[in-house]
This record gives C-alpha cells, sequence and structure tokens, in this order.
C-alpha cells in the first residue's frame, strides 16, 4: 500500500493547490480543436500576458456539451469553477476583464457552475448538476471528462485513480473475476457478451502466454465515445487494462487504436510513459512482482477491423481479414495465445466496479444491463455531445431532456442506433428502455453508443443507403456474400433513390439481408442489412412512394425533387435564370418565372441564388404538383 | 480417439472427434457444394458454399470449418439453406461472364456444376461487373480475373504447396482482386509457372494455355501416367484429343497428390514435336540417316567392344538419364558391371 | 543480400528507411507499423521501398503489397504537400457534407482521390472524423475545421500553401 498511499498524498496536495491559484482551462478535445479551442487558448496566453494576469492556464478533455465547443473554465480561489461557452479569441478579452479582473461573472456566456469542496457559489448561474444536460446523466465513465487534465497523471491519481488497481493486486485473480462477473458489465462495444464470462474464460484456458488488448478502433459513423474516453481519461483504459491483465494471467497488452485519432494516441502515450514512469505500468507494478507491459498499435484505416478477429490478425501484420470463430479469441487469440479483447469503455468501467463494489455497480441500470453507458447524441438534435446515462432511461428522455429535442423545432422522424449494424427506433418506440435486449427486439442494437436523431427532412432510404455505402465500402472482401452481397444492395437502393427502382428490388433487398445474416463470416456482413431491414420495417411507405411516385417525401433525394418557383414570390429578377447551369428557366423581365422540368438538373443553384424564397423544391410542393401519377405495383 | 454422433439429415453418423461437419457429411454420403476447401490446403471458410443449418443455432455454419459435436444436429437442405446456396450463386453470376459456350472449362467447372444442381438462372442481380484485361502473355497459364470467384485457393496453393507466395489478394471489398505483388502479371512476377494454382482453381480464371484452347473438357479422354522427366514417379493424366496428347492435368497421385513442377504440367510439346527423334539415326558421311534399331544396336555394340579391346573396360563410362525408370535404371548398371566390365556408372540424378 | 534499389528517392530518406527497420526487425507485427514509418518518410509507399521492407522482415512481397492495398491509409502514389479530408459521416452528411466536398473539388480542379498537379493538396473523403457535434467538418492535414458552409471552403484551403 506504501508505495501508492505516497504518491497519492503528493499529487493530492497537488491537484488542491491548483485551485488555490486563479484558473482558466480551455476544452482541448478533438471537437474543442474543431471549434477553434487552441485559437481560442492562444488569445487567453496573449491576454494574460498583455494584462499580465497572475493565473495559471491548463487544459482539459471534452466535457461532452460539443454544441457549445469552445468551451473555456476559470476558477478563482475559493469560488466555484465557471464554465463558458461558444467561446472566440475576440471574447476572451472581455471574459477576463470581467471574470478574472473585475471578478464578475459574465453571465450571458456562462453555461453552468462546478461546485468543489468548501467554494462560494455564484447566483444566478445553473449548477452543473442542475443544467438539463447533465441532471438525467450518470457520470462514472466520463467523470474526469472536462474535469481534469489528461495528459497528468497527477490529476489522475489525485482524483482516486490507481486505486483500483492497487486493490485488485491484494485480491485473488479469481476474486476478481467474480468481482466482475457479479457487477453484470457488459461489453460496451455493441454486443454486449458478459465481461466477467469473457475474462474467466481467458483465465481457464490453457498458456502460459496470454494477452490482453484493448479495442479502441471505433470506426462507427456519428460514434466517438471511445475517443472521446481516451481523450479524456486515458489512464482509466490502462488501469482497466492492467487489472484485466492480473486477473487473466497476461503480462502484455496490445492497445488498437483507429489511425485517425492521433490526439487520442498521443494522450495514451503519454499516459502509458508517465504509468511506466511512476511504477504503475510495466515490471514489478507498485512493488507486487505484477509485470504488465502496454504497447500502441495504430490501425490504417479499414473499418472492419473493430471486428475482433480482423483487429487480432491486424495487430500480427496480415490484411484486416476476419477469421472463423471458433476458435474463440479467449481460446486462440493474438499469434494463437488467449487474448482477452474488450472495448475502450468497458475497460475504463472495470476500476470503477473494483474501487465502489460490484453490489454499487449492479444497483445501477436493469435488470440485464448493468450500470451506464456513453452515448453520442448526434445529427438533427439540438444538443450534440456525450454523454454517460443509466441503463434502462428512455430514448425519449435523452432526446427531449439532455438533448434538448429536434433542432429547429421540426418533428422527429427516427432515432438511428448503433451505426451500421444498428437500425432505427421510430417516435413511437421513444419510451423504450435503452438496455441491450429491449433494442435488439426493436431491430436495433445497442452498438456502440451512436445515436443519430433523424427529422422529418431526412430521407430514411437515403439513411439506408448511406449506411450501406459505408459498409461496402468497408467489406474486407473475404466472403462471398459480404462482398458481393454490399454491392448489389447497394445498387438497389441508389436505384430507388434515384427513381429508377422496381418493386422487386424490395423482395431482393429482404432476401439479401436474410441470406447476409445469415451466412456472412463476420459481425460487418452479418448486420450490414440491419439499417436497410429496420427503415424497410417502419418506413415502408417511403420505399414505395420512391419506387411507385417517383416521390421522395422527405425532399431529400435530388433525383426525385421537383423545383418549382411560386408565381406569387416571383419578382420576375432573372438571377435564376442567369446561373441555371442547365439554361432550363424562362422568363419575361420582371414576370413570374417558370422551370422547365425536363431541363432542370436539379442542382439547386437557382434555389441558393433566390432572394424572394420563390423557388420550392419542398415535398408538399412536389407531392401536389406531381405531374406523374402513381405507377401500378 | 473419442467418438462423436451428430444427426445429418435425420441420419445418425458417428465420426472421430474432430470431424467437421463437412467432413461427417461426405462419411454418411451426404453431398454438401464448396468452392474454398481443399482438404490439401488449410481453411478458409470464405465462400460460404458450404453453409449448413445447425439447430440452437442463430445462423448458418460453414460446414468446412465447424467442427462435428455430440448431439448435433445438422440440416444440409433446409429451405434457409437452399436460398442461401443459391443466392451466393447468383451474386457469383452476377459478376462473371457467361461466355460458358467458349470457355475451356466448361464442362470442368464447379460454378457451372452449382448453377445447374441449385437451377440458378442469371441475370438476378444486374450492376457493375469487373473488366479486367484478359492476361495470356506467358505461354503457359492464362488468367482472367474476370471469372475469378476469389476463393483463394490458388493463394494458399502457392504459399502451402509450392512455398513461394506469389499470389495474395489484394485490394479490399469488391475491388478485392489476387495479384501478384505491385499486380503485375505472373511473367513479370518471380513465378516459377507450376502451374499447382491452375490445378486447385475450380472455374475458368485460371487454364491450362494449350489444353483448354486445343479441345472443350468433353472430347478429351483422360489416361492416368506417370511422368517421365525425374524419377519422383508424379502421376498425372494425360488428356487426350483423338490420339493426340493436348495436355496434363494433375489427378490424385500417390506420390505427389495433385502436385506438378512445370516440366511435367507444362512440358509434354515434345510428344508430338516433329523434331522428336522416332528412330535411331546413324551418321554416315557426316549426315545423320535414319535406320533400324538392329543395325545401330549393332553399331554400339562393335564400338563399345572395340574400345573395350583397345583401351581395357575402365576406359568406357556410363551415366543414364533421371527419366529412365528405377527398373531400366538396374538394367543399365548391370550392364555397365556384367557386360562392359567397369563400374563407372552413374546417373544424372537431375532434371 | 541483393542491395536495395531505392535510387528515385533520396538517400537521406533510405538512410532512414534503413534505421527504421533495424527498430522493428525483431519485433512481432511490425509490418505495418514500418509501412506506417516509411510512408511517414517517403510520403507514400514507392515500390521498391515496399520490396525492400519485404525482404528485411522476410515476408512475401505479395503479402506486403496486399497488406498496402487494403488499408485505406496507404497510398501507393506520391501525395499533396497537404491533405484535406472532407467528413462523410452521418452527421455531416445530413448538415450537407456533400456540398464541402463539391466546393473543394471545384476550387481544386481535382476529384475525390485526387492531387493537384502542383503536389499541394490531395483531395480525399472520410468515413467520419469524430467530430459530429461540429458537422460538417473538414480536416487539412491535423487540423479540423468545423461547422462548415460551401462558402467558407476557399479561404480554409488559401491557408496552405
Amino acid at each position: 500500500m506504501g508505495h501508492l498511499n505516497k504518491l497519492r498524498a503528493r499529487f493530492t496536495r497537488h491537484y488542491k493547490d491548483k485551485f488555490n491559484r486563479g484558473r482558466i482551462v480551455v476544452g482541448l478535445g478533438t471537437c474543442g480543436f474543431a471549434a477553434g479551442g487552441d485559437q481560442v487558448l492562444e488569445a487567453i496566453r496573449q491576454e494574460t500576458g498583455i494584462r499580465n494576469l497572475d493565473v495559471d492556464i491548463d487544459f482539459t478533455s471534452c466535457i461532452g456539451m460539443c454544441y457549445k465547443e469552445p468551451m473555456v473554465e476559470i476558477s478563482l480561489p475559493g469560488m466555484a469553477r465557471v464554465i463558458y461557452g461558444d467561446m472566440t479569441p475576440d471574447k476572451v478579452p472581455a471574459l477576463l476583464e470581467s471574470h478574472i479582473i473585475n471578478k464578475h461573472l459574465l453571465k450571458e456566456w456562462a453555461v453552468m457552475q462546478i461546485t468543489e469542496e468548501g467554494a462560494t457559489l455564484y447566483e444566478n448561474i445553473v449548477k452543473m448538476e442542475d443544467n438539463p444536460f447533465f441532471s438525467k446523466q450518470l457520470r462514472t465513465v466520463t467523470s474526469r471528462l472536462g474535469r481534469t487534465n489528461p495528459e497528468s497523471i497527477s490529476d489522475y491519481v489525485a482524483t482516486g485513480g490507481y486505486l483500483a488497481l492497487d486493490t485488485a493486486l491484494s485480491m485473488q485473480r479469481q476474486d476478481i473475476i467474480e468481482e466482475i462477473k457479479k457487477s453484470g458489465l457488459r461489453g460496451r462495444g455493441g454486443g454486449g457478451f458478459p465481461t466477467g464470462m469473457k475474462w474467466d474464460f481467458v483465465s481457464q484456458a490453457e498458456g502460459a502466454k496470454k494477452y490482453v488488448v484493448c479495442n479502441a478502433d471505433e470506426g462507427d459513423p456519428g460514434a466517438f465515445m471511445d475517443r472521446s474516453v481516451l481523450e479524456g481519461d486515458p489512464h482509466a483504459v490502462l488501469e482497466g487494462m492492467a487489472i484485466c491483465g492480473y486477473a487473466v494471467g497476461a503480462d502484455e497488452g496490445y492497445i488498437y487504436v483507429r489511425a485517425e485519432y492521433p490526439l487520442a494516441i498521443k494522450r495514451l502515450q503519454t499516459a502509458i510513459v508517465r504509468a511506466e514512469e511512476y511504477g504503475l505500468l510495466g515490471k514489478n507494478i507498485l512493488g507486487r512482482g505484477f509485470n504488465f507491459k502496454l504497447m500502441i498499435k495504430a490501425g490504417a484505416g479499414a473499418f472492419v477491423c473493430g471486428e475482433e478477429t480482423a483487429l487480432l490478425t491486424s495487430i500480427e501484420g496480415n490484411r484486416g481479414m476476419p477469421r472463423v470463430r471458433p476458435p474463440f479469441p479467449a481460446n486462440r487469440g493474438l499469434w494463437g495465445k488467449p487474448t482477452n479483447l474488450n472495448n475502450v469503455e468497458t475497460y475504463a468501467n472495470v476500476p470503477f466496479v473494483i474501487n465502489r463494489g460490484s453490489d454499487w455497480y449492479a444497483s445501477m441500470g436493469t435488470k440485464k444491463s448493468k450500470g451506464s453507458k456513453v452515448f453520442c447524441l448526434t445529427g438533427k438534435i439540438n444538443n450534440t455531445g456525450l454523454i454517460e446515462v443509466p441503463m434502462g432511461i428512455s430514448l425519449r428522455e435523452i432526446i427531449f431532456s439532455i438533448g434538448g429535442g429536434v433542432q429547429n423545432g421540426k418533428k422527429l422522424k427516427a432515432v438511428q442506433i448503433g451505426g451500421p449494424s444498428g437500425g432505427c427506433i421510430c417516435e413511437e418506440d421513444l419510451d423504450l428502455p435503452v438496455d441491450y435486449d429491449s433494442l435488439s427486439a426493436a431491430g436495433a442494437m445497442m452498438g456502440s453508443g451512436g445515436l443519430v436523431v433523424l427529422d422529418e427532412t431526412t430521407c430514411m432510404v437515403d439513411i439506408a443507403r448511406f449506411f450501406l455505402s459505408f459498409t461496402q465500402t468497408e467489406s474486407c472482401g473475404k466472403c462471398t456474400p459480404c462482398r458481393e452481397g454490399t454491392k448489389r444492395m447497394l445498387e438497389i437502393l441508389t436505384r430507388i433513390c434515384s427513381g429508377a427502382g422496381k418493386m422487386e428490388d424490395l423482395a431482393d433487398l429482404e432476401r439479401l439481408g436474410r441470406v447476409m445474416k445469415n451466412t456472412a463470416l463476420c459481425g460487418l456482413g452479418q448486420t450490414c442489412a440491419n439499417p436497410i431491414l429496420s427503415t424497410m420495417r417502419y418506413f415502408k411507405e417511403e420505399y414505395l412512394a420512391h419506387i411507385q411516385d417517383l416521390f421522395c417525401p422527405a425532399g431529400a433525394c435530388r433525383a426525385l425533387l421537383i423545383y418549382q418557383i411560386d408565381t406569387a414570390n416571383c419578382k420576375g429578377c432573372g438571377k435564376c435564370a442567369k446561373i441555371c447551369p442547365a439554361g432550363a428557366i424562362r422568363g419575361e423581365k420582371n414576370t413570374p418565372h417558370v422551370i422547365d422540368l425536363e431541363k432542370c438538373i436539379k442542382c439547386g443553384a437557382c434555389l441558393t441564388e433566390c432572394s424572394f424564397e420563390a423557388i420550392k423544391n419542398d415535398a408538399a410542393l412536389s407531392w401536389n404538383k406531381r405531374p406523374n401519377t402513381r405507377r401500378s405495383a | 480417439m473419442a467418438e462423436i454422433t451428430l444427426s445429418i439429415n435425420n441420419v445418425n453418423i458417428t465420426v472421430p472427434q474432430g470431424t467437421t461437419v463437412l467432413e461427417a457429411a461426405g462419411q454418411a454420403g451426404v453431398f454438401i457444394p464448396t468452392f474454398c476447401h481443399d482438404p490439401e490446403l488449410t481453411n478458409f471458410g470464405a465462400c460460404r458454399m458450404c453453409v449448413v443449418e445447425i439447430e440452437g443455432l442463430r445462423s448458418l455454419s460453414a460446414s468446412c470449418v465447424t467442427n462435428a459435436t455430440e448431439g448435433m444436429v445438422v440440416h444440409t437442405d433446409s429451405p434457409a439453406v437452399q436460398e442461401a446456396r443459391k443466392t451466393i450463386l447468383e451474386l457469383l453470376l452476377a459478376n462473371h461472364p457467361l461466355d460458358c459456350l467458349t470457355c475451356g472449362r466448361s464442362g470442368d467447372c464447379r460454378l457451372q456444376d452449382y448453377a445447374y444442381l441449385y437451377g440458378v438462372k442469371t441475370g438476378s442481380f444486374e450492376g457493375e461487373r469487373h473488366s479486367y484485361p484478359l492476361e495470356d502473355d506467358n505461354p503457359f497459364i492464362v488468367r482472367d480475373l474476370n471469372k475469378c470467384i476469389l476463393c483463394g485457393k490458388c493463394v494458399r496453393a502457392c504459399a502451402e504447396i509450392q512455398g513461394n507466395s506469389i499470389l495474395d489478394f489484394a485490394y479490399r471489398g469488391f475491388d478485392v482482386k489476387v495479384a501478384p505483388a505491385m499486380d503485375v502479371s505472373l511473367k513479370a512476377s518471380d513465378c516459377v509457372f507450376c502451374g499447382n494454382c491452375v490445378a486447385m482453381c475450380p472455374v475458368g480464371a485460371l487454364q491450362e494455355k494449350g489444353l483448354r484452347s486445343a479441345a472443350p473438357t468433353w472430347e478429351v479422354r483422360k489416361v492416368k501416367t506417370t511422368c517421365p522427366y525425374c524419377g519422383t514417379g508424379c502421376s498425372f493424366e494425360l488428356n487426350v484429343k483423338g490420339n493426340k496428347v493436348v495436355g496434363v492435368t494433375s489427378c490424385d497421385g500417390d506420390v505427389n497428390g495433385r502436385t506438378l513442377c512445370v516440366k511435367g504440367r507444362f512440358g509434354y510439346g515434345f510428344i508430338h514435336h516433329p523434331d522428336r527423334l522416332t528412330t535411331p539415326l546413324i551418321k554416315k558421311n557426316g549426315v545423320f540417316k535414319e535406320a533400324s534399331w538392329e543395325e545401330a544396336i549393332k553399331l554400339v555394340a562393335q564400338k563399345l567392344g572395340r574400345i573395350k579391346a583397345k583401351h581395357s573396360s575402365d576406359a568406357l563410362a556410363v551415366l543414364s538419364s533421371a527419366r529412365c525408370t528405377n527398373e531400366e535404371n538396374y538394367l543399365l548398371q548391370k550392364f555397365t558391371r556384367a557386360v562392359l566390365g567397369t563400374n563407372n556408372i552413374d546417373h544424372c540424378a537431375r532434371l | 543480400m541483393k542491395s536495395c534499389h531505392c535510387g528515385q528517392n533520396s538517400p537521406a530518406q533510405y538512410q532512414e528507411l534503413l534505421k527504421v527497420i533495424d527498430r522493428y526487425r525483431h519485433m512481432k507485427g511490425s509490418l505495418i507499423p514500418l509501412l506506417q514509418e516509411a510512408q511517414e518518410i517517403f510520403g507514400y509507399l514507392p515500390g521498391d521501398v515496399m520490396k525492400k521492407i519485404s525482404t528485411e522482415l522476410k515476408v512475401p512481397f505479395s503479402k506486403t503489397y496486399g497488406a498496402a492495398t487494403f488499408y485505406a491509409q496507404f497510398h501507393l502514389q506520391p501525395r499533396g504537400r497537404h491533405v484535406i479530408r472532407v467528413c462523410q459521416g452521418t452527421a455531416c452528411h445530413v448538415r450537407g457534407g456533400a456540398k464541402i466536398l463539391d466546393a473543394a473539388s471545384e476550387q481544386l480542379g481535382i476529384a475525390e482521390n485526387g492531387t493537384t498537379e502542383d503536389l499541394r493538396y490531395t483531395l480525399e473523403t472520410v468515413a467520419c472524423l469524430g467530430a459530429c457535434g461540429q458537422g460538417p467538418v473538414l480536416m487539412v492535414n491535423n487540423d479540423t475545421h468545423g461547422r462548415l458552409a460551401a462558402k467558407d471552403v476557399p479561404k480554409i484551403l488559401d491557408k496552405y500553401k
């Protein structure tokens, strides 16, 4: 116990000292950078220099409110930490002047305040736990995100880090596995396999050499849970992996991170170096005789490597083509040795389970899905970002309470959950509890945690086509049904979206989907038809409208749009006719113009050009004034 | 070894533990179609043609890579299996040139056989097809990647049988093709043209250049024989059209399985070559003249006798050919020692 | 042993490659990281470099080529100094990612996966950059630019000389 206690004492003092001085912290996750957080940081550096302000400048990761990035936290000694959102470099002088120099909270830019023990609260600004975005969340894995410096091992240890590893190393290996089993933790990568059971298999597997592998090849479009956790709390993943290594009897581990996450890779590298420096990884960890070496493997751009056997094949230096299971990696994994494979979020949960006990963990969630789950809210939703909620919460609560509802007051059409392997949940089913089994029953899946909100302007056929075009590009090409089937399904969907669909296409899609589910070699192929099958199940009429009426109800499929000029609004200025690349618009000056539908290439240039909102392409107009009549089935 | 009993199409069969469902079905006399499976190669499990329904499992299983277990209940011909196999065939045919009328492998093509077996007509899926150029710039192998079904047998044959690894998969997804490094032709690669990939190819993607242009498969008679090139004694089948040898194909030889080398597989041109010697020739006045065997042997005997008498037996030496059989080699050494009276006998012992 | 014919590449690059190869020679599963480092050195993966790596690692050349063509990250042709990656993820897609791509393509006069003649830009798409809250997004080298409209594209690209 001695080693860690000493470190904790030192780091905790260091951590507390931070708040005894004025502090400015900038959110620098990938989303923070994307929103210009680095420029804000630079502006803060300059401004504090010019004004000679005696404050510390630090950075943290993404707290989850991507829609408010760039975010800046300011704290003064003895006062609560205040978080400002939507910052820009030119707001910086005013912000510092007010908050730091005049000690006056700048209310219009402030988002919330974070209470620290003994700190005085500001009036008239909501506390983080009362902010609607956070009030229904349950943050464990994400608890350090936006709160600590992810590159500082001191911050991690001061906030309870490596305590679980210390505890675990004093436990019997099997007891750790039992603890994980009792917690009810299931794989957070999408499959939902019970984690403790997997660890048990690896532990029982014969062989002296075993590996622990972390799947951080998060490739689903619309998902950035793993990235956020790696960028925001890399040590938690390392600690979880080390505990796993000890429990299953492995002394080496790999983290397979997709190459598109350079910041996550950098922070992981830093974390590993620091942890080794302080004897928390590497040889003779915490002086307990346990060795555990961790290495990072950067992916090289192949979504299929998120599939476990493909991932292992890729680490071994091959084309990332999946292998046939069984044998499962628990028995024959990396280089043929027993291998435990979990994803980022799963490992990050482990220290919490060990620290707070399996009973605490199992008290959250539903009967078969325990704990909390990180989701990414994206699409047509007001509050895009990263959230962590207890299992069993309803989608409605997530979207309307936390997510702030649909953008621009539009009507929610569906929620796409589970990415390219998942499906759509429509409005009527929003009260379903979010857990592994309910979502599967509804034709979707938990997936890794991407939640994409779709509104009435989203075409469900186009969404299915979009996902298929993704899986088709990412199919490894090994097995026949996936290689050839994704291609044909994409061709069919593209045809339907362009108005050349046939009624037989629907039966073909269903059959191809069924056969791929039945016969494809790996999960990518087996599940890639889900977005089609689920949209066909809930939105069949949209498919029929495309095929029979050559009409896209959402007005999203360009080839099916009909551009028309509203004679009431048209002033006859002629700008549209001038910009039209197809020469499809005619009309006398100062009299309403007309679009020749035969010539129109539906590029939308006229719509953008018109200053009088006279050009319409919306669904209602095309529906009512369509020249075509419904084709017979 | 422990034995297990499983049911295949409602018939119980007992097999040793470790037997795959495909092998068990074979022992039970139940046919399961395969493209990528070959008992001589490692398992690949990719074509999915051999899927079967196993009770209690959510999806179909590839029987070539699924071990039979005690009490397993297997159906090899259920509606789901039928649908899967038909669809896989349709998918393959949707990206396959349908030139069976002139294809050299017509009549000896698994894709054709299975399409017939499952009654699969063409035209189910319209869309993009590959249009790779035909590769026929070498004298031995014609490679038509448009016909390739990516079963990967050639890749494994090259790596596991020949040990050369000239071929591997390149690119990804729909664009996957089998190619030598840098996607060059076989001629530009380090290929030794053993043709073991050709012997494995279940379709017309890899064809023996001479054979397949000489006769359709149903016009050739196959005559099993032993390769004359060396003492290994590989078996193969001469493909004979009329009275002419038009090519060589692998059969299941005791010595070599289906493996052959470039000479055995492609070096049959001498058989009907106009320059081939069919009678002995004796040089008279500087010009070779045809002679009878009796004349020739008599002449050789005379000359050997003369040398022996004049310079002693040890002035003679005999070198026999690797293309002789053991029996012929035995006779030759006997002749050398007993008749010529010398131990100067050797053998080229290589090709 | 046959020496490498990295003739068209500079001797300095070649020296660096040899150093990297030595570093990875005895590491398990080193083919892909080695290809990644080689691409860092040369900007792409020339054939002779892949052949050298194969020889040194005792991996069949065809396997190296197979791996290099499997992963999207590897490039077998020279690329522009600045790589523009336009996100086509779900969130960006529904917020007009395609228009951003069109704008970039129009400005540079190259199609997707194209490289400008002066080797200044290469234009690519990417399935998802994971910055979905900021969509539509494009990335130039390692800089992410979010909440874009088509009209923003020219002035962003102009910054990269």
